[in-house]
């Protein structure tokens, strides 16, 4: 059996490192060999978002990157998101206006709501759907998550 | 998927090597086409090479007598945060905002979406209606192949065994010039395009002086229609110009029917986004005197 | 929020929420366990074959493989004996079938063997090996097709039952039935106009984005455990045990979180084969759908033709309807016809209706339930129709729809007579509405409106609820939350012990541990489980009265509770302070309940949508959207909201772009949320919502369930908004940008001055 390859990475600021073969995807790695299942799968061709992470300060679908691409990289998942013991106002946002039902996209839509405000504090409404339209939820018709993503606006650059 | 190896070369050398020893191998800049379809075994390697790690093919630089060097494995987001592509090439930076969504942008690279040749490609027809140029690498050499030139059929680019794309280049632009990618897609984002156009024009005194349109989705290939752009040198800046140049391109379309569109369709629009597209780009070219 | 309810109408946050938006909420694939190998499934390339030689010994002795399945590990048991495994009473070997195919395959993606291996990598590796011999068979895709004479026939043993006799013809034609009140020949005669019209809808898929899951543990001691998301694990217990033939005990099903379901996780596929698959390699399997399967093999919603034919008089009275509806059920019987036609024209107060619906097999997966199933597709045809009455009348079409509105008594085609419900609500509050009485200007906009109304249903649910010494209630259910329902469950027990939400903790647990309980699905489990809760909560409070008497030396019946606080004599003793001493007073309060609720009160939803079509491409613009609906009680009104803006864009989608595209020879095209396009949040405006409240006498708190009926207008709504944009009617779904624009060509060309 050929062998794995050994990646070092550093996820939401701690160094890790894992073994995988060169076809495993980080979205595998990451929930399969690392068990950080908060990052999910939904369709395995980057086309619905719930494999949101961010890979060197980029948002991305981790089910397009190899878990070999990602030696020597900074990873954020959703496990990274909350502050210690306290959550973070992006999901203090999301609770607070019911900006979820099932919960599996919610992941992915806070970790790319994050990167958003951090670059842009102030998006408009359009600006906000542009830059979520490669996350995909089913449940909640998107109105609430929006209302969301305002409201942490707001409280992020107050 | 079937097990591949993986090599990360961090130089141009290397890469050329592995390339000529393995003619099977493929090319990983962004992954977000090939991943895909190693996954839906619509290709086989047994060789990935990945080519983010190789300078000249990262490279993203402008310079104002020469022009603008994209790298084939910069990715969108890359392109689309550079400030002096928003400030000399505001439509390339608008392009890469639209292609697939914030998440693909964070990897897909326009090198790569050139070389997967497709004919329904975003980034082409703008790269065409640019004047881009490919400079492609071998061990043998380096040579240049216009960017319209590049792909020969859906998805087939004119790359030899043991060449690769190393970037994409850009002529320095001129005073009074303006372009502009437009697609149309059902949806409003994450779509491929059911028919794209990408038009450059350069004015002066209120006529065309140059003018470049190419097609997507409604060709095996890309496609440059000359005969449109050629249609508007010289000729005042109106609607009756444009219309004549959109009814060209619409006319040299050859598309087919799927089920992204059917190929009456796909004609009639042609010439719609030929039209706006045009409007678009001279309005860039007015503003930006 | 109401004056006499303290936690019900309130918005508390929801009791999953922080492990929801920390990703530590664990769904079906997130599940671990020691030694777990992973499962792959085979699936046909061809939409109808039979099977003719499946050799799996390549792929049984690829490295990594632990085993290789086929229909022949199934229990050796008679296909023909009839089993209700929740969707209605079906041969053994359908049920069978559709997991693991028996002699043929019936469409693509038809799970034909499973491999389970040590990775998926080598699962999916190892099945490719699996060598299968078909002999290709024509298929038939639509429903008009499928009911022709000379069809390829995809079942030898089904015959039709018309009107429920069993006519012993074999036929694509499953069941033929029939509603009808009074005379609607007679009807026609006394109308001053009549519309008919004939509609298509193509198939759709719930579009859920968790795809489905299972792992399964045959243990030494035959006990199977089973993980999975799913929105019934009674279900799940009891289809995997009649599929495999084994006593429902033998079965313990832990239901994880659920990342969406709408319906479409209400049917098993993936249990039976990881449990055959663990039970053959000794080791928990675990299966994973890939995206494609879930388009091609789960069950979508039924693509239909139908004809609906109105006639009104010239004030607007509807004198007869009638409706034609024939809808796939894909590979097995059981199309969703029977709801569709029971909710067609169940809106409106009519003295003559006929309605006949035909449920037929086609190759395409085996349709499931999507959110009301079937009333979507019945309305998107009398919902246009009413509209064209409307026009041709120069009636406002609101006023028309209240005109014929249905009311308290007024008897429905399928039977039962309407209890007190809130369709008359709808309509007037959809008419008062902001959105409504806004003027809509500019050109190639139009704004249309469509009602809807879901039945709801009942069936049982339990409820366990322990009262800790804090104060605080754990309260057990086994109802799986896909949309907020165990907070909304919690807030009914939280009103009846006079308790805060917060202080109620719900688990949602497994079939060992709780009684039974249906399906989350139905528009039921705020409803039924919630009142379920309500009535545990009722028992704990007897309990907590009789714990008070004893500490005051009175008789329970002298001791009153309200709102937590407990009286008698003078006596006063707060919940909290008398759960500190129950201990002392009897040991353990623990209230109980199960309820079977006969009193589901039906539910009437209205959408408002006002479009803008950009004439050269036929692309649509939403520009704004009103839902309506009459929830009965809104137990939590934020996630009601949620339910009626999900619906909502589902219709959205359905209406605007998303359809299976199938090749000639059944292969769907576009199985990837790439070109099966659902709407992204760049593609609609915010939705508003209007919750009226016209409480349901059969629940003790009034409460409608509200989960489908919201998804049944929007697709007529936005028909007629683009009919009054561009001036002529598309009677197919879905009506996306090429079809607009052919539309206003062919208006064009049969315009005089074209």
């Amino acid at each position: 059996m050929p062998s794995k390859t050994h990646v070092q990475t550093t996820i939401n600021g701690e160094p890790r490192d894992f073994l995988c073969e060169p076809r495993q995807s980080l979205l595998e790695v990451l929930r399969d060999t690392l068990n950080m299942t908060g990052t999910k799968e939904g369709c395995n061709d980057g086309n619905c978002g719930s494999c949101t992470i961010t890979l060197n300060g980029r948002l991305v679908n981790s089910c397009l990157v190899l878990g070999v691409e990602a030696e020597a990289s900074q990873i954020t998942t959703i496990e990274g998101i909350a502050q210690g013991n306290q959550l973070h106002p992006i999901q203090k946002a999301f609770l607070e206006n019911a900006a979820l039902q099932c919960g599996i996209c919610t992941p992915g839509f806070i970790v790319a709501t994050k990167t958003l405000l951090e670059k842009e504090p102030h998006p408009t409404e359009e600006r906000i759907r542009f830059f979520l339209s490669n996350n995909l939820c089913r449940c909640t018709g998107y109105d609430k998550i929006i209302k969301a993503v305002q409201q942490a606006a707001k409280e992020m650059s107050a | 998927m079937k097990w591949f190896d993986y090599i990360a070369p961090t130089t141009l050398a290397s890469t050329l090597v592995h390339l000529d020893s393995h003619p099977g191998a493929y090319l990983l800049a962004g992954g977000t086409d090939l991943l895909v379809q190693l996954r839906a075994g619509r290709k086989q390697t047994d060789l990935v090479l990945d080519i983010k790690n190789v300078p000249e093919l990262n490279e993203l630089s402008f310079n104002e007598a020469t022009g603008l060097t994209l790298g084939a494995a910069v990715c969108c987001a890359a392109i689309h945060d550079h400030p002096a592509v928003h400030k000399h090439y505001p439509s390339l930076a608008e392009l890469s905002s639209i292609i697939g969504g914030t998440q693909i942008q964070g990897r897909a690279s326009l090198g790569g979406n050139l070389c997967n040749a497709s004919p329904s490609a975003d980034s082409i027809p703008l790269l065409i209606a640019l004047g881009a140029t490919c400079r492609v690498g071998s061990s043998k050499g380096e040579r240049d192949i216009p960017v319209e030139d590049f792909c020969i059929a859906p998805g087939k680019n004119a790359l030899q065994p043991g060449e690769l794309l190393i970037s994409i280049h850009f002529p320095a632009p001129t005073k009074s010039s303006g372009a502009h990618y437009l697609r149309f897609i059902p949806r409003n984002e994450m779509d491929i395009a059911v028919a794209g156009v990408g038009a450059s024009v350069v004015l002066h005194n209120g006529a065309f002086k140059e003018a470049r349109i190419a097609l997507a989705s409604v060709a095996p290939t890309p496609l440059y229609v000359r005969a449109a752009g050629d249609s508007l040198k010289g000729k005042p800046v109106n609607a009756e110009s444009i219309e004549a140049a959109a009814n060209i391109a619409s006319a040299a379309a050859q598309p087919i029917s799927d089920m992204r569109g059917t190929a009456e369709y796909r004609r009639h629009l042609c010439a719609v986004l030929t039209r706006r597209a045009l409007q678009a780009a001279i309005k860039q070219a007015q503003e930006l005197q | 929020m109401s004056e006499k309810y303290s936690v019900i109408g309130t918005r508390p946050i929801r009791h999953d929420g922080a492990d929801k938006v920390t990703g530590r909420a664990l769904y079906g694939a997130d599940f671990q366990m020691a030694g777990l190998l992973r499962g792959f499934i085979l699936r046909s390339p061809h939409a109808h074959a039979r099977i003719q030689r499946i050799d799996t010994s390549k792929a049984e002795a690829f490295p990594g493989v632990h085993a290789v399945i086929t229909t022949k590990d199934f229990p050796q048991v008679d296909g023909t004996k009839m089993v209700d495994l929740g969707e209605g009473l079906m041969p053994l070997a359908y049920a069978r079938g559709n997991v693991l195919a028996g002699d043929k395959v019936l469409y693509r993606g038809h799970a034909v063997a499973a491999v389970a291996a040590i990775n998926a990598h080598v699962a999916e590796e190892a099945a490719a090996l699996i060598e299968v011999e078909y002999e290709v068979l024509p298929c038939v895709l639509t429903a008009p097709e499928a009911m022709q004479p000379n069809a390829p026939i995809l079942h030898a043993d089904l015959t039709t039952k018309e009107l429920g006799e069993n006519t012993g013809k074999v036929s694509n034609i499953a069941d033929h039935i029939r509603f009808s009140i009074g005379d609607t020949n007679a009807g026609f005669e006394a109308a001053d106009l009549i519309v008919e019209r004939e509609f298509n809808t193509a198939t759709v898929h719930q579009g859920y984005i968790e795809p489905h899951n299972a792992t399964a543990l045959w243990n030494t001691d035959g006990r199977i455990s089973i993980w999975c998301s799913t929105q019934g694990s009674f279900v799940v217990r009891d289809a995997t045990a009649g599929i495999l033939d084994i006593p429902v005990s033998q079965i313990k099903v832990t239901p994880m979180e659920i990342g969406g379901g709408f319906g479409g996780k209400i049917p098993v596929y993936l249990e039976p084969v990881a449990a055959l698959l663990s039970k053959k390699t000794g080791r928990p399997v675990k299966i994973l759908m890939p995206r494609q399967a879930v388009f091609e093999a789960t069950g979508p919603t039924p693509g239909s033709y139908m004809k609906v034919k109105i006639g009104a008089k010239k004030d607007g009275t509807i004198t007869a309807a009638q409706a034609y509806l024939a809808f796939e059920a894909g590979a097995y019987p059981g199309a969703m016809v029977v709801p569709g036609a029971m909710t067609v024209f169940a809106a409106y107060d009519l003295a003559n209706v006929l309605i006949d619906g035909y449920d037929v097999v086609v190759n395409k997966p085996s349709t499931a339930a999507y959110r009301a199933p079937g009333a979507p597709n019945a309305a998107f045809a009398t919902e246009s129709v009413i509209d064209e009455l409307a026009e041709k009348l120069n009636l406002d079409p609101i006023d028309l729809r209240l005109k014929n509105a249905a009311k308290e008594g007024t008897r429905r085609a399928d039977g039962p007579k309407f209890p007190r419900i809130g369709c008359i609500e709808v309509l007037e509050a959809m008419k008062n509405s902001e959105h409504y009485r806004s003027t809509l200007t500019g050109p190639n906009r139009g704004r249309g409106v469509a009602l809807g109304f879901w039945f709801n249903i009942g069936f049982p649910s339990s409820c366990t609820l322990n009262v800790t010494a804090d104060g605080t209630v754990n309260l057990i259910e086994g109802s799986t939350d896909i949309g907020g329902s165990r907070t909304s469950i919690a807030m009914q027990a939280a009103e009846v012990l006079g308790l805060k939400a917060e202080d109620i903790h719900p688990s949602i647990v497994d079939t060992d541990s709780i009684g039974f309980t249906a399906v989350t699905g139905g528009s039921r489990t705020t409803f039924a489980t919630g009142w379920a809760a309500y009535e545990a909560a009722q028992d704990v409070v007897r309990q907590m009265k009789e714990r008070a008497a004893k500490l005051w030396e009175v008789s329970p019946d002298s001791v009153t509770a309200e709102k937590g606080l407990y009286k008698s004599n003078g006596h006063s003793i707060g919940f909290k302070d008398l759960a500190a001493r129950i201990a002392e007073t009897g040991g353990p309060i623990v209230g109980r309940a199960a309820v079977d609720p006969r009193g589901a009160g039906g539910s009437f939803a209205g959408a408002i949508v006002d479009v803008e079509i950009d004439p050269e491409t036929g692309k649509t613009t939403i520009l704004r959207f009103t839902s309506v609906q009459d929830a009965g009680r809104a137990i939590h009104p934020a996630y009601v909201e949620g339910q009626m803006q999900g619906g909502s864009v589902q219709g959205i989608g359905w209406a605007l772009n998303e359809e299976y595209f199938m090749s000639n020879d059944g292969r769907m095209m576009n199985s990837s949320f790439l070109d099966y396009r659902m709407p992204t949040a760049l593609d609609v405006p915010m939705i508003e919502t209007i919750i009226v409240e016209v409480p349901n006498p059969g629940h003790p708190f009034g409460v409608r369930g509200v989960g489908e009926a919201n998804i049944i207008p929007p697709q007529a709504a936005i028909a007629n908004a683009i009919t009054r944009a561009i001036g002529t009617r598309l009677t197919r779904l879905p009506m996306n940008p090429p079809a607009i624009m052919e539309a206003i060509w062919c208006q064009k060309s049969s315009s005089p001055h074209s």
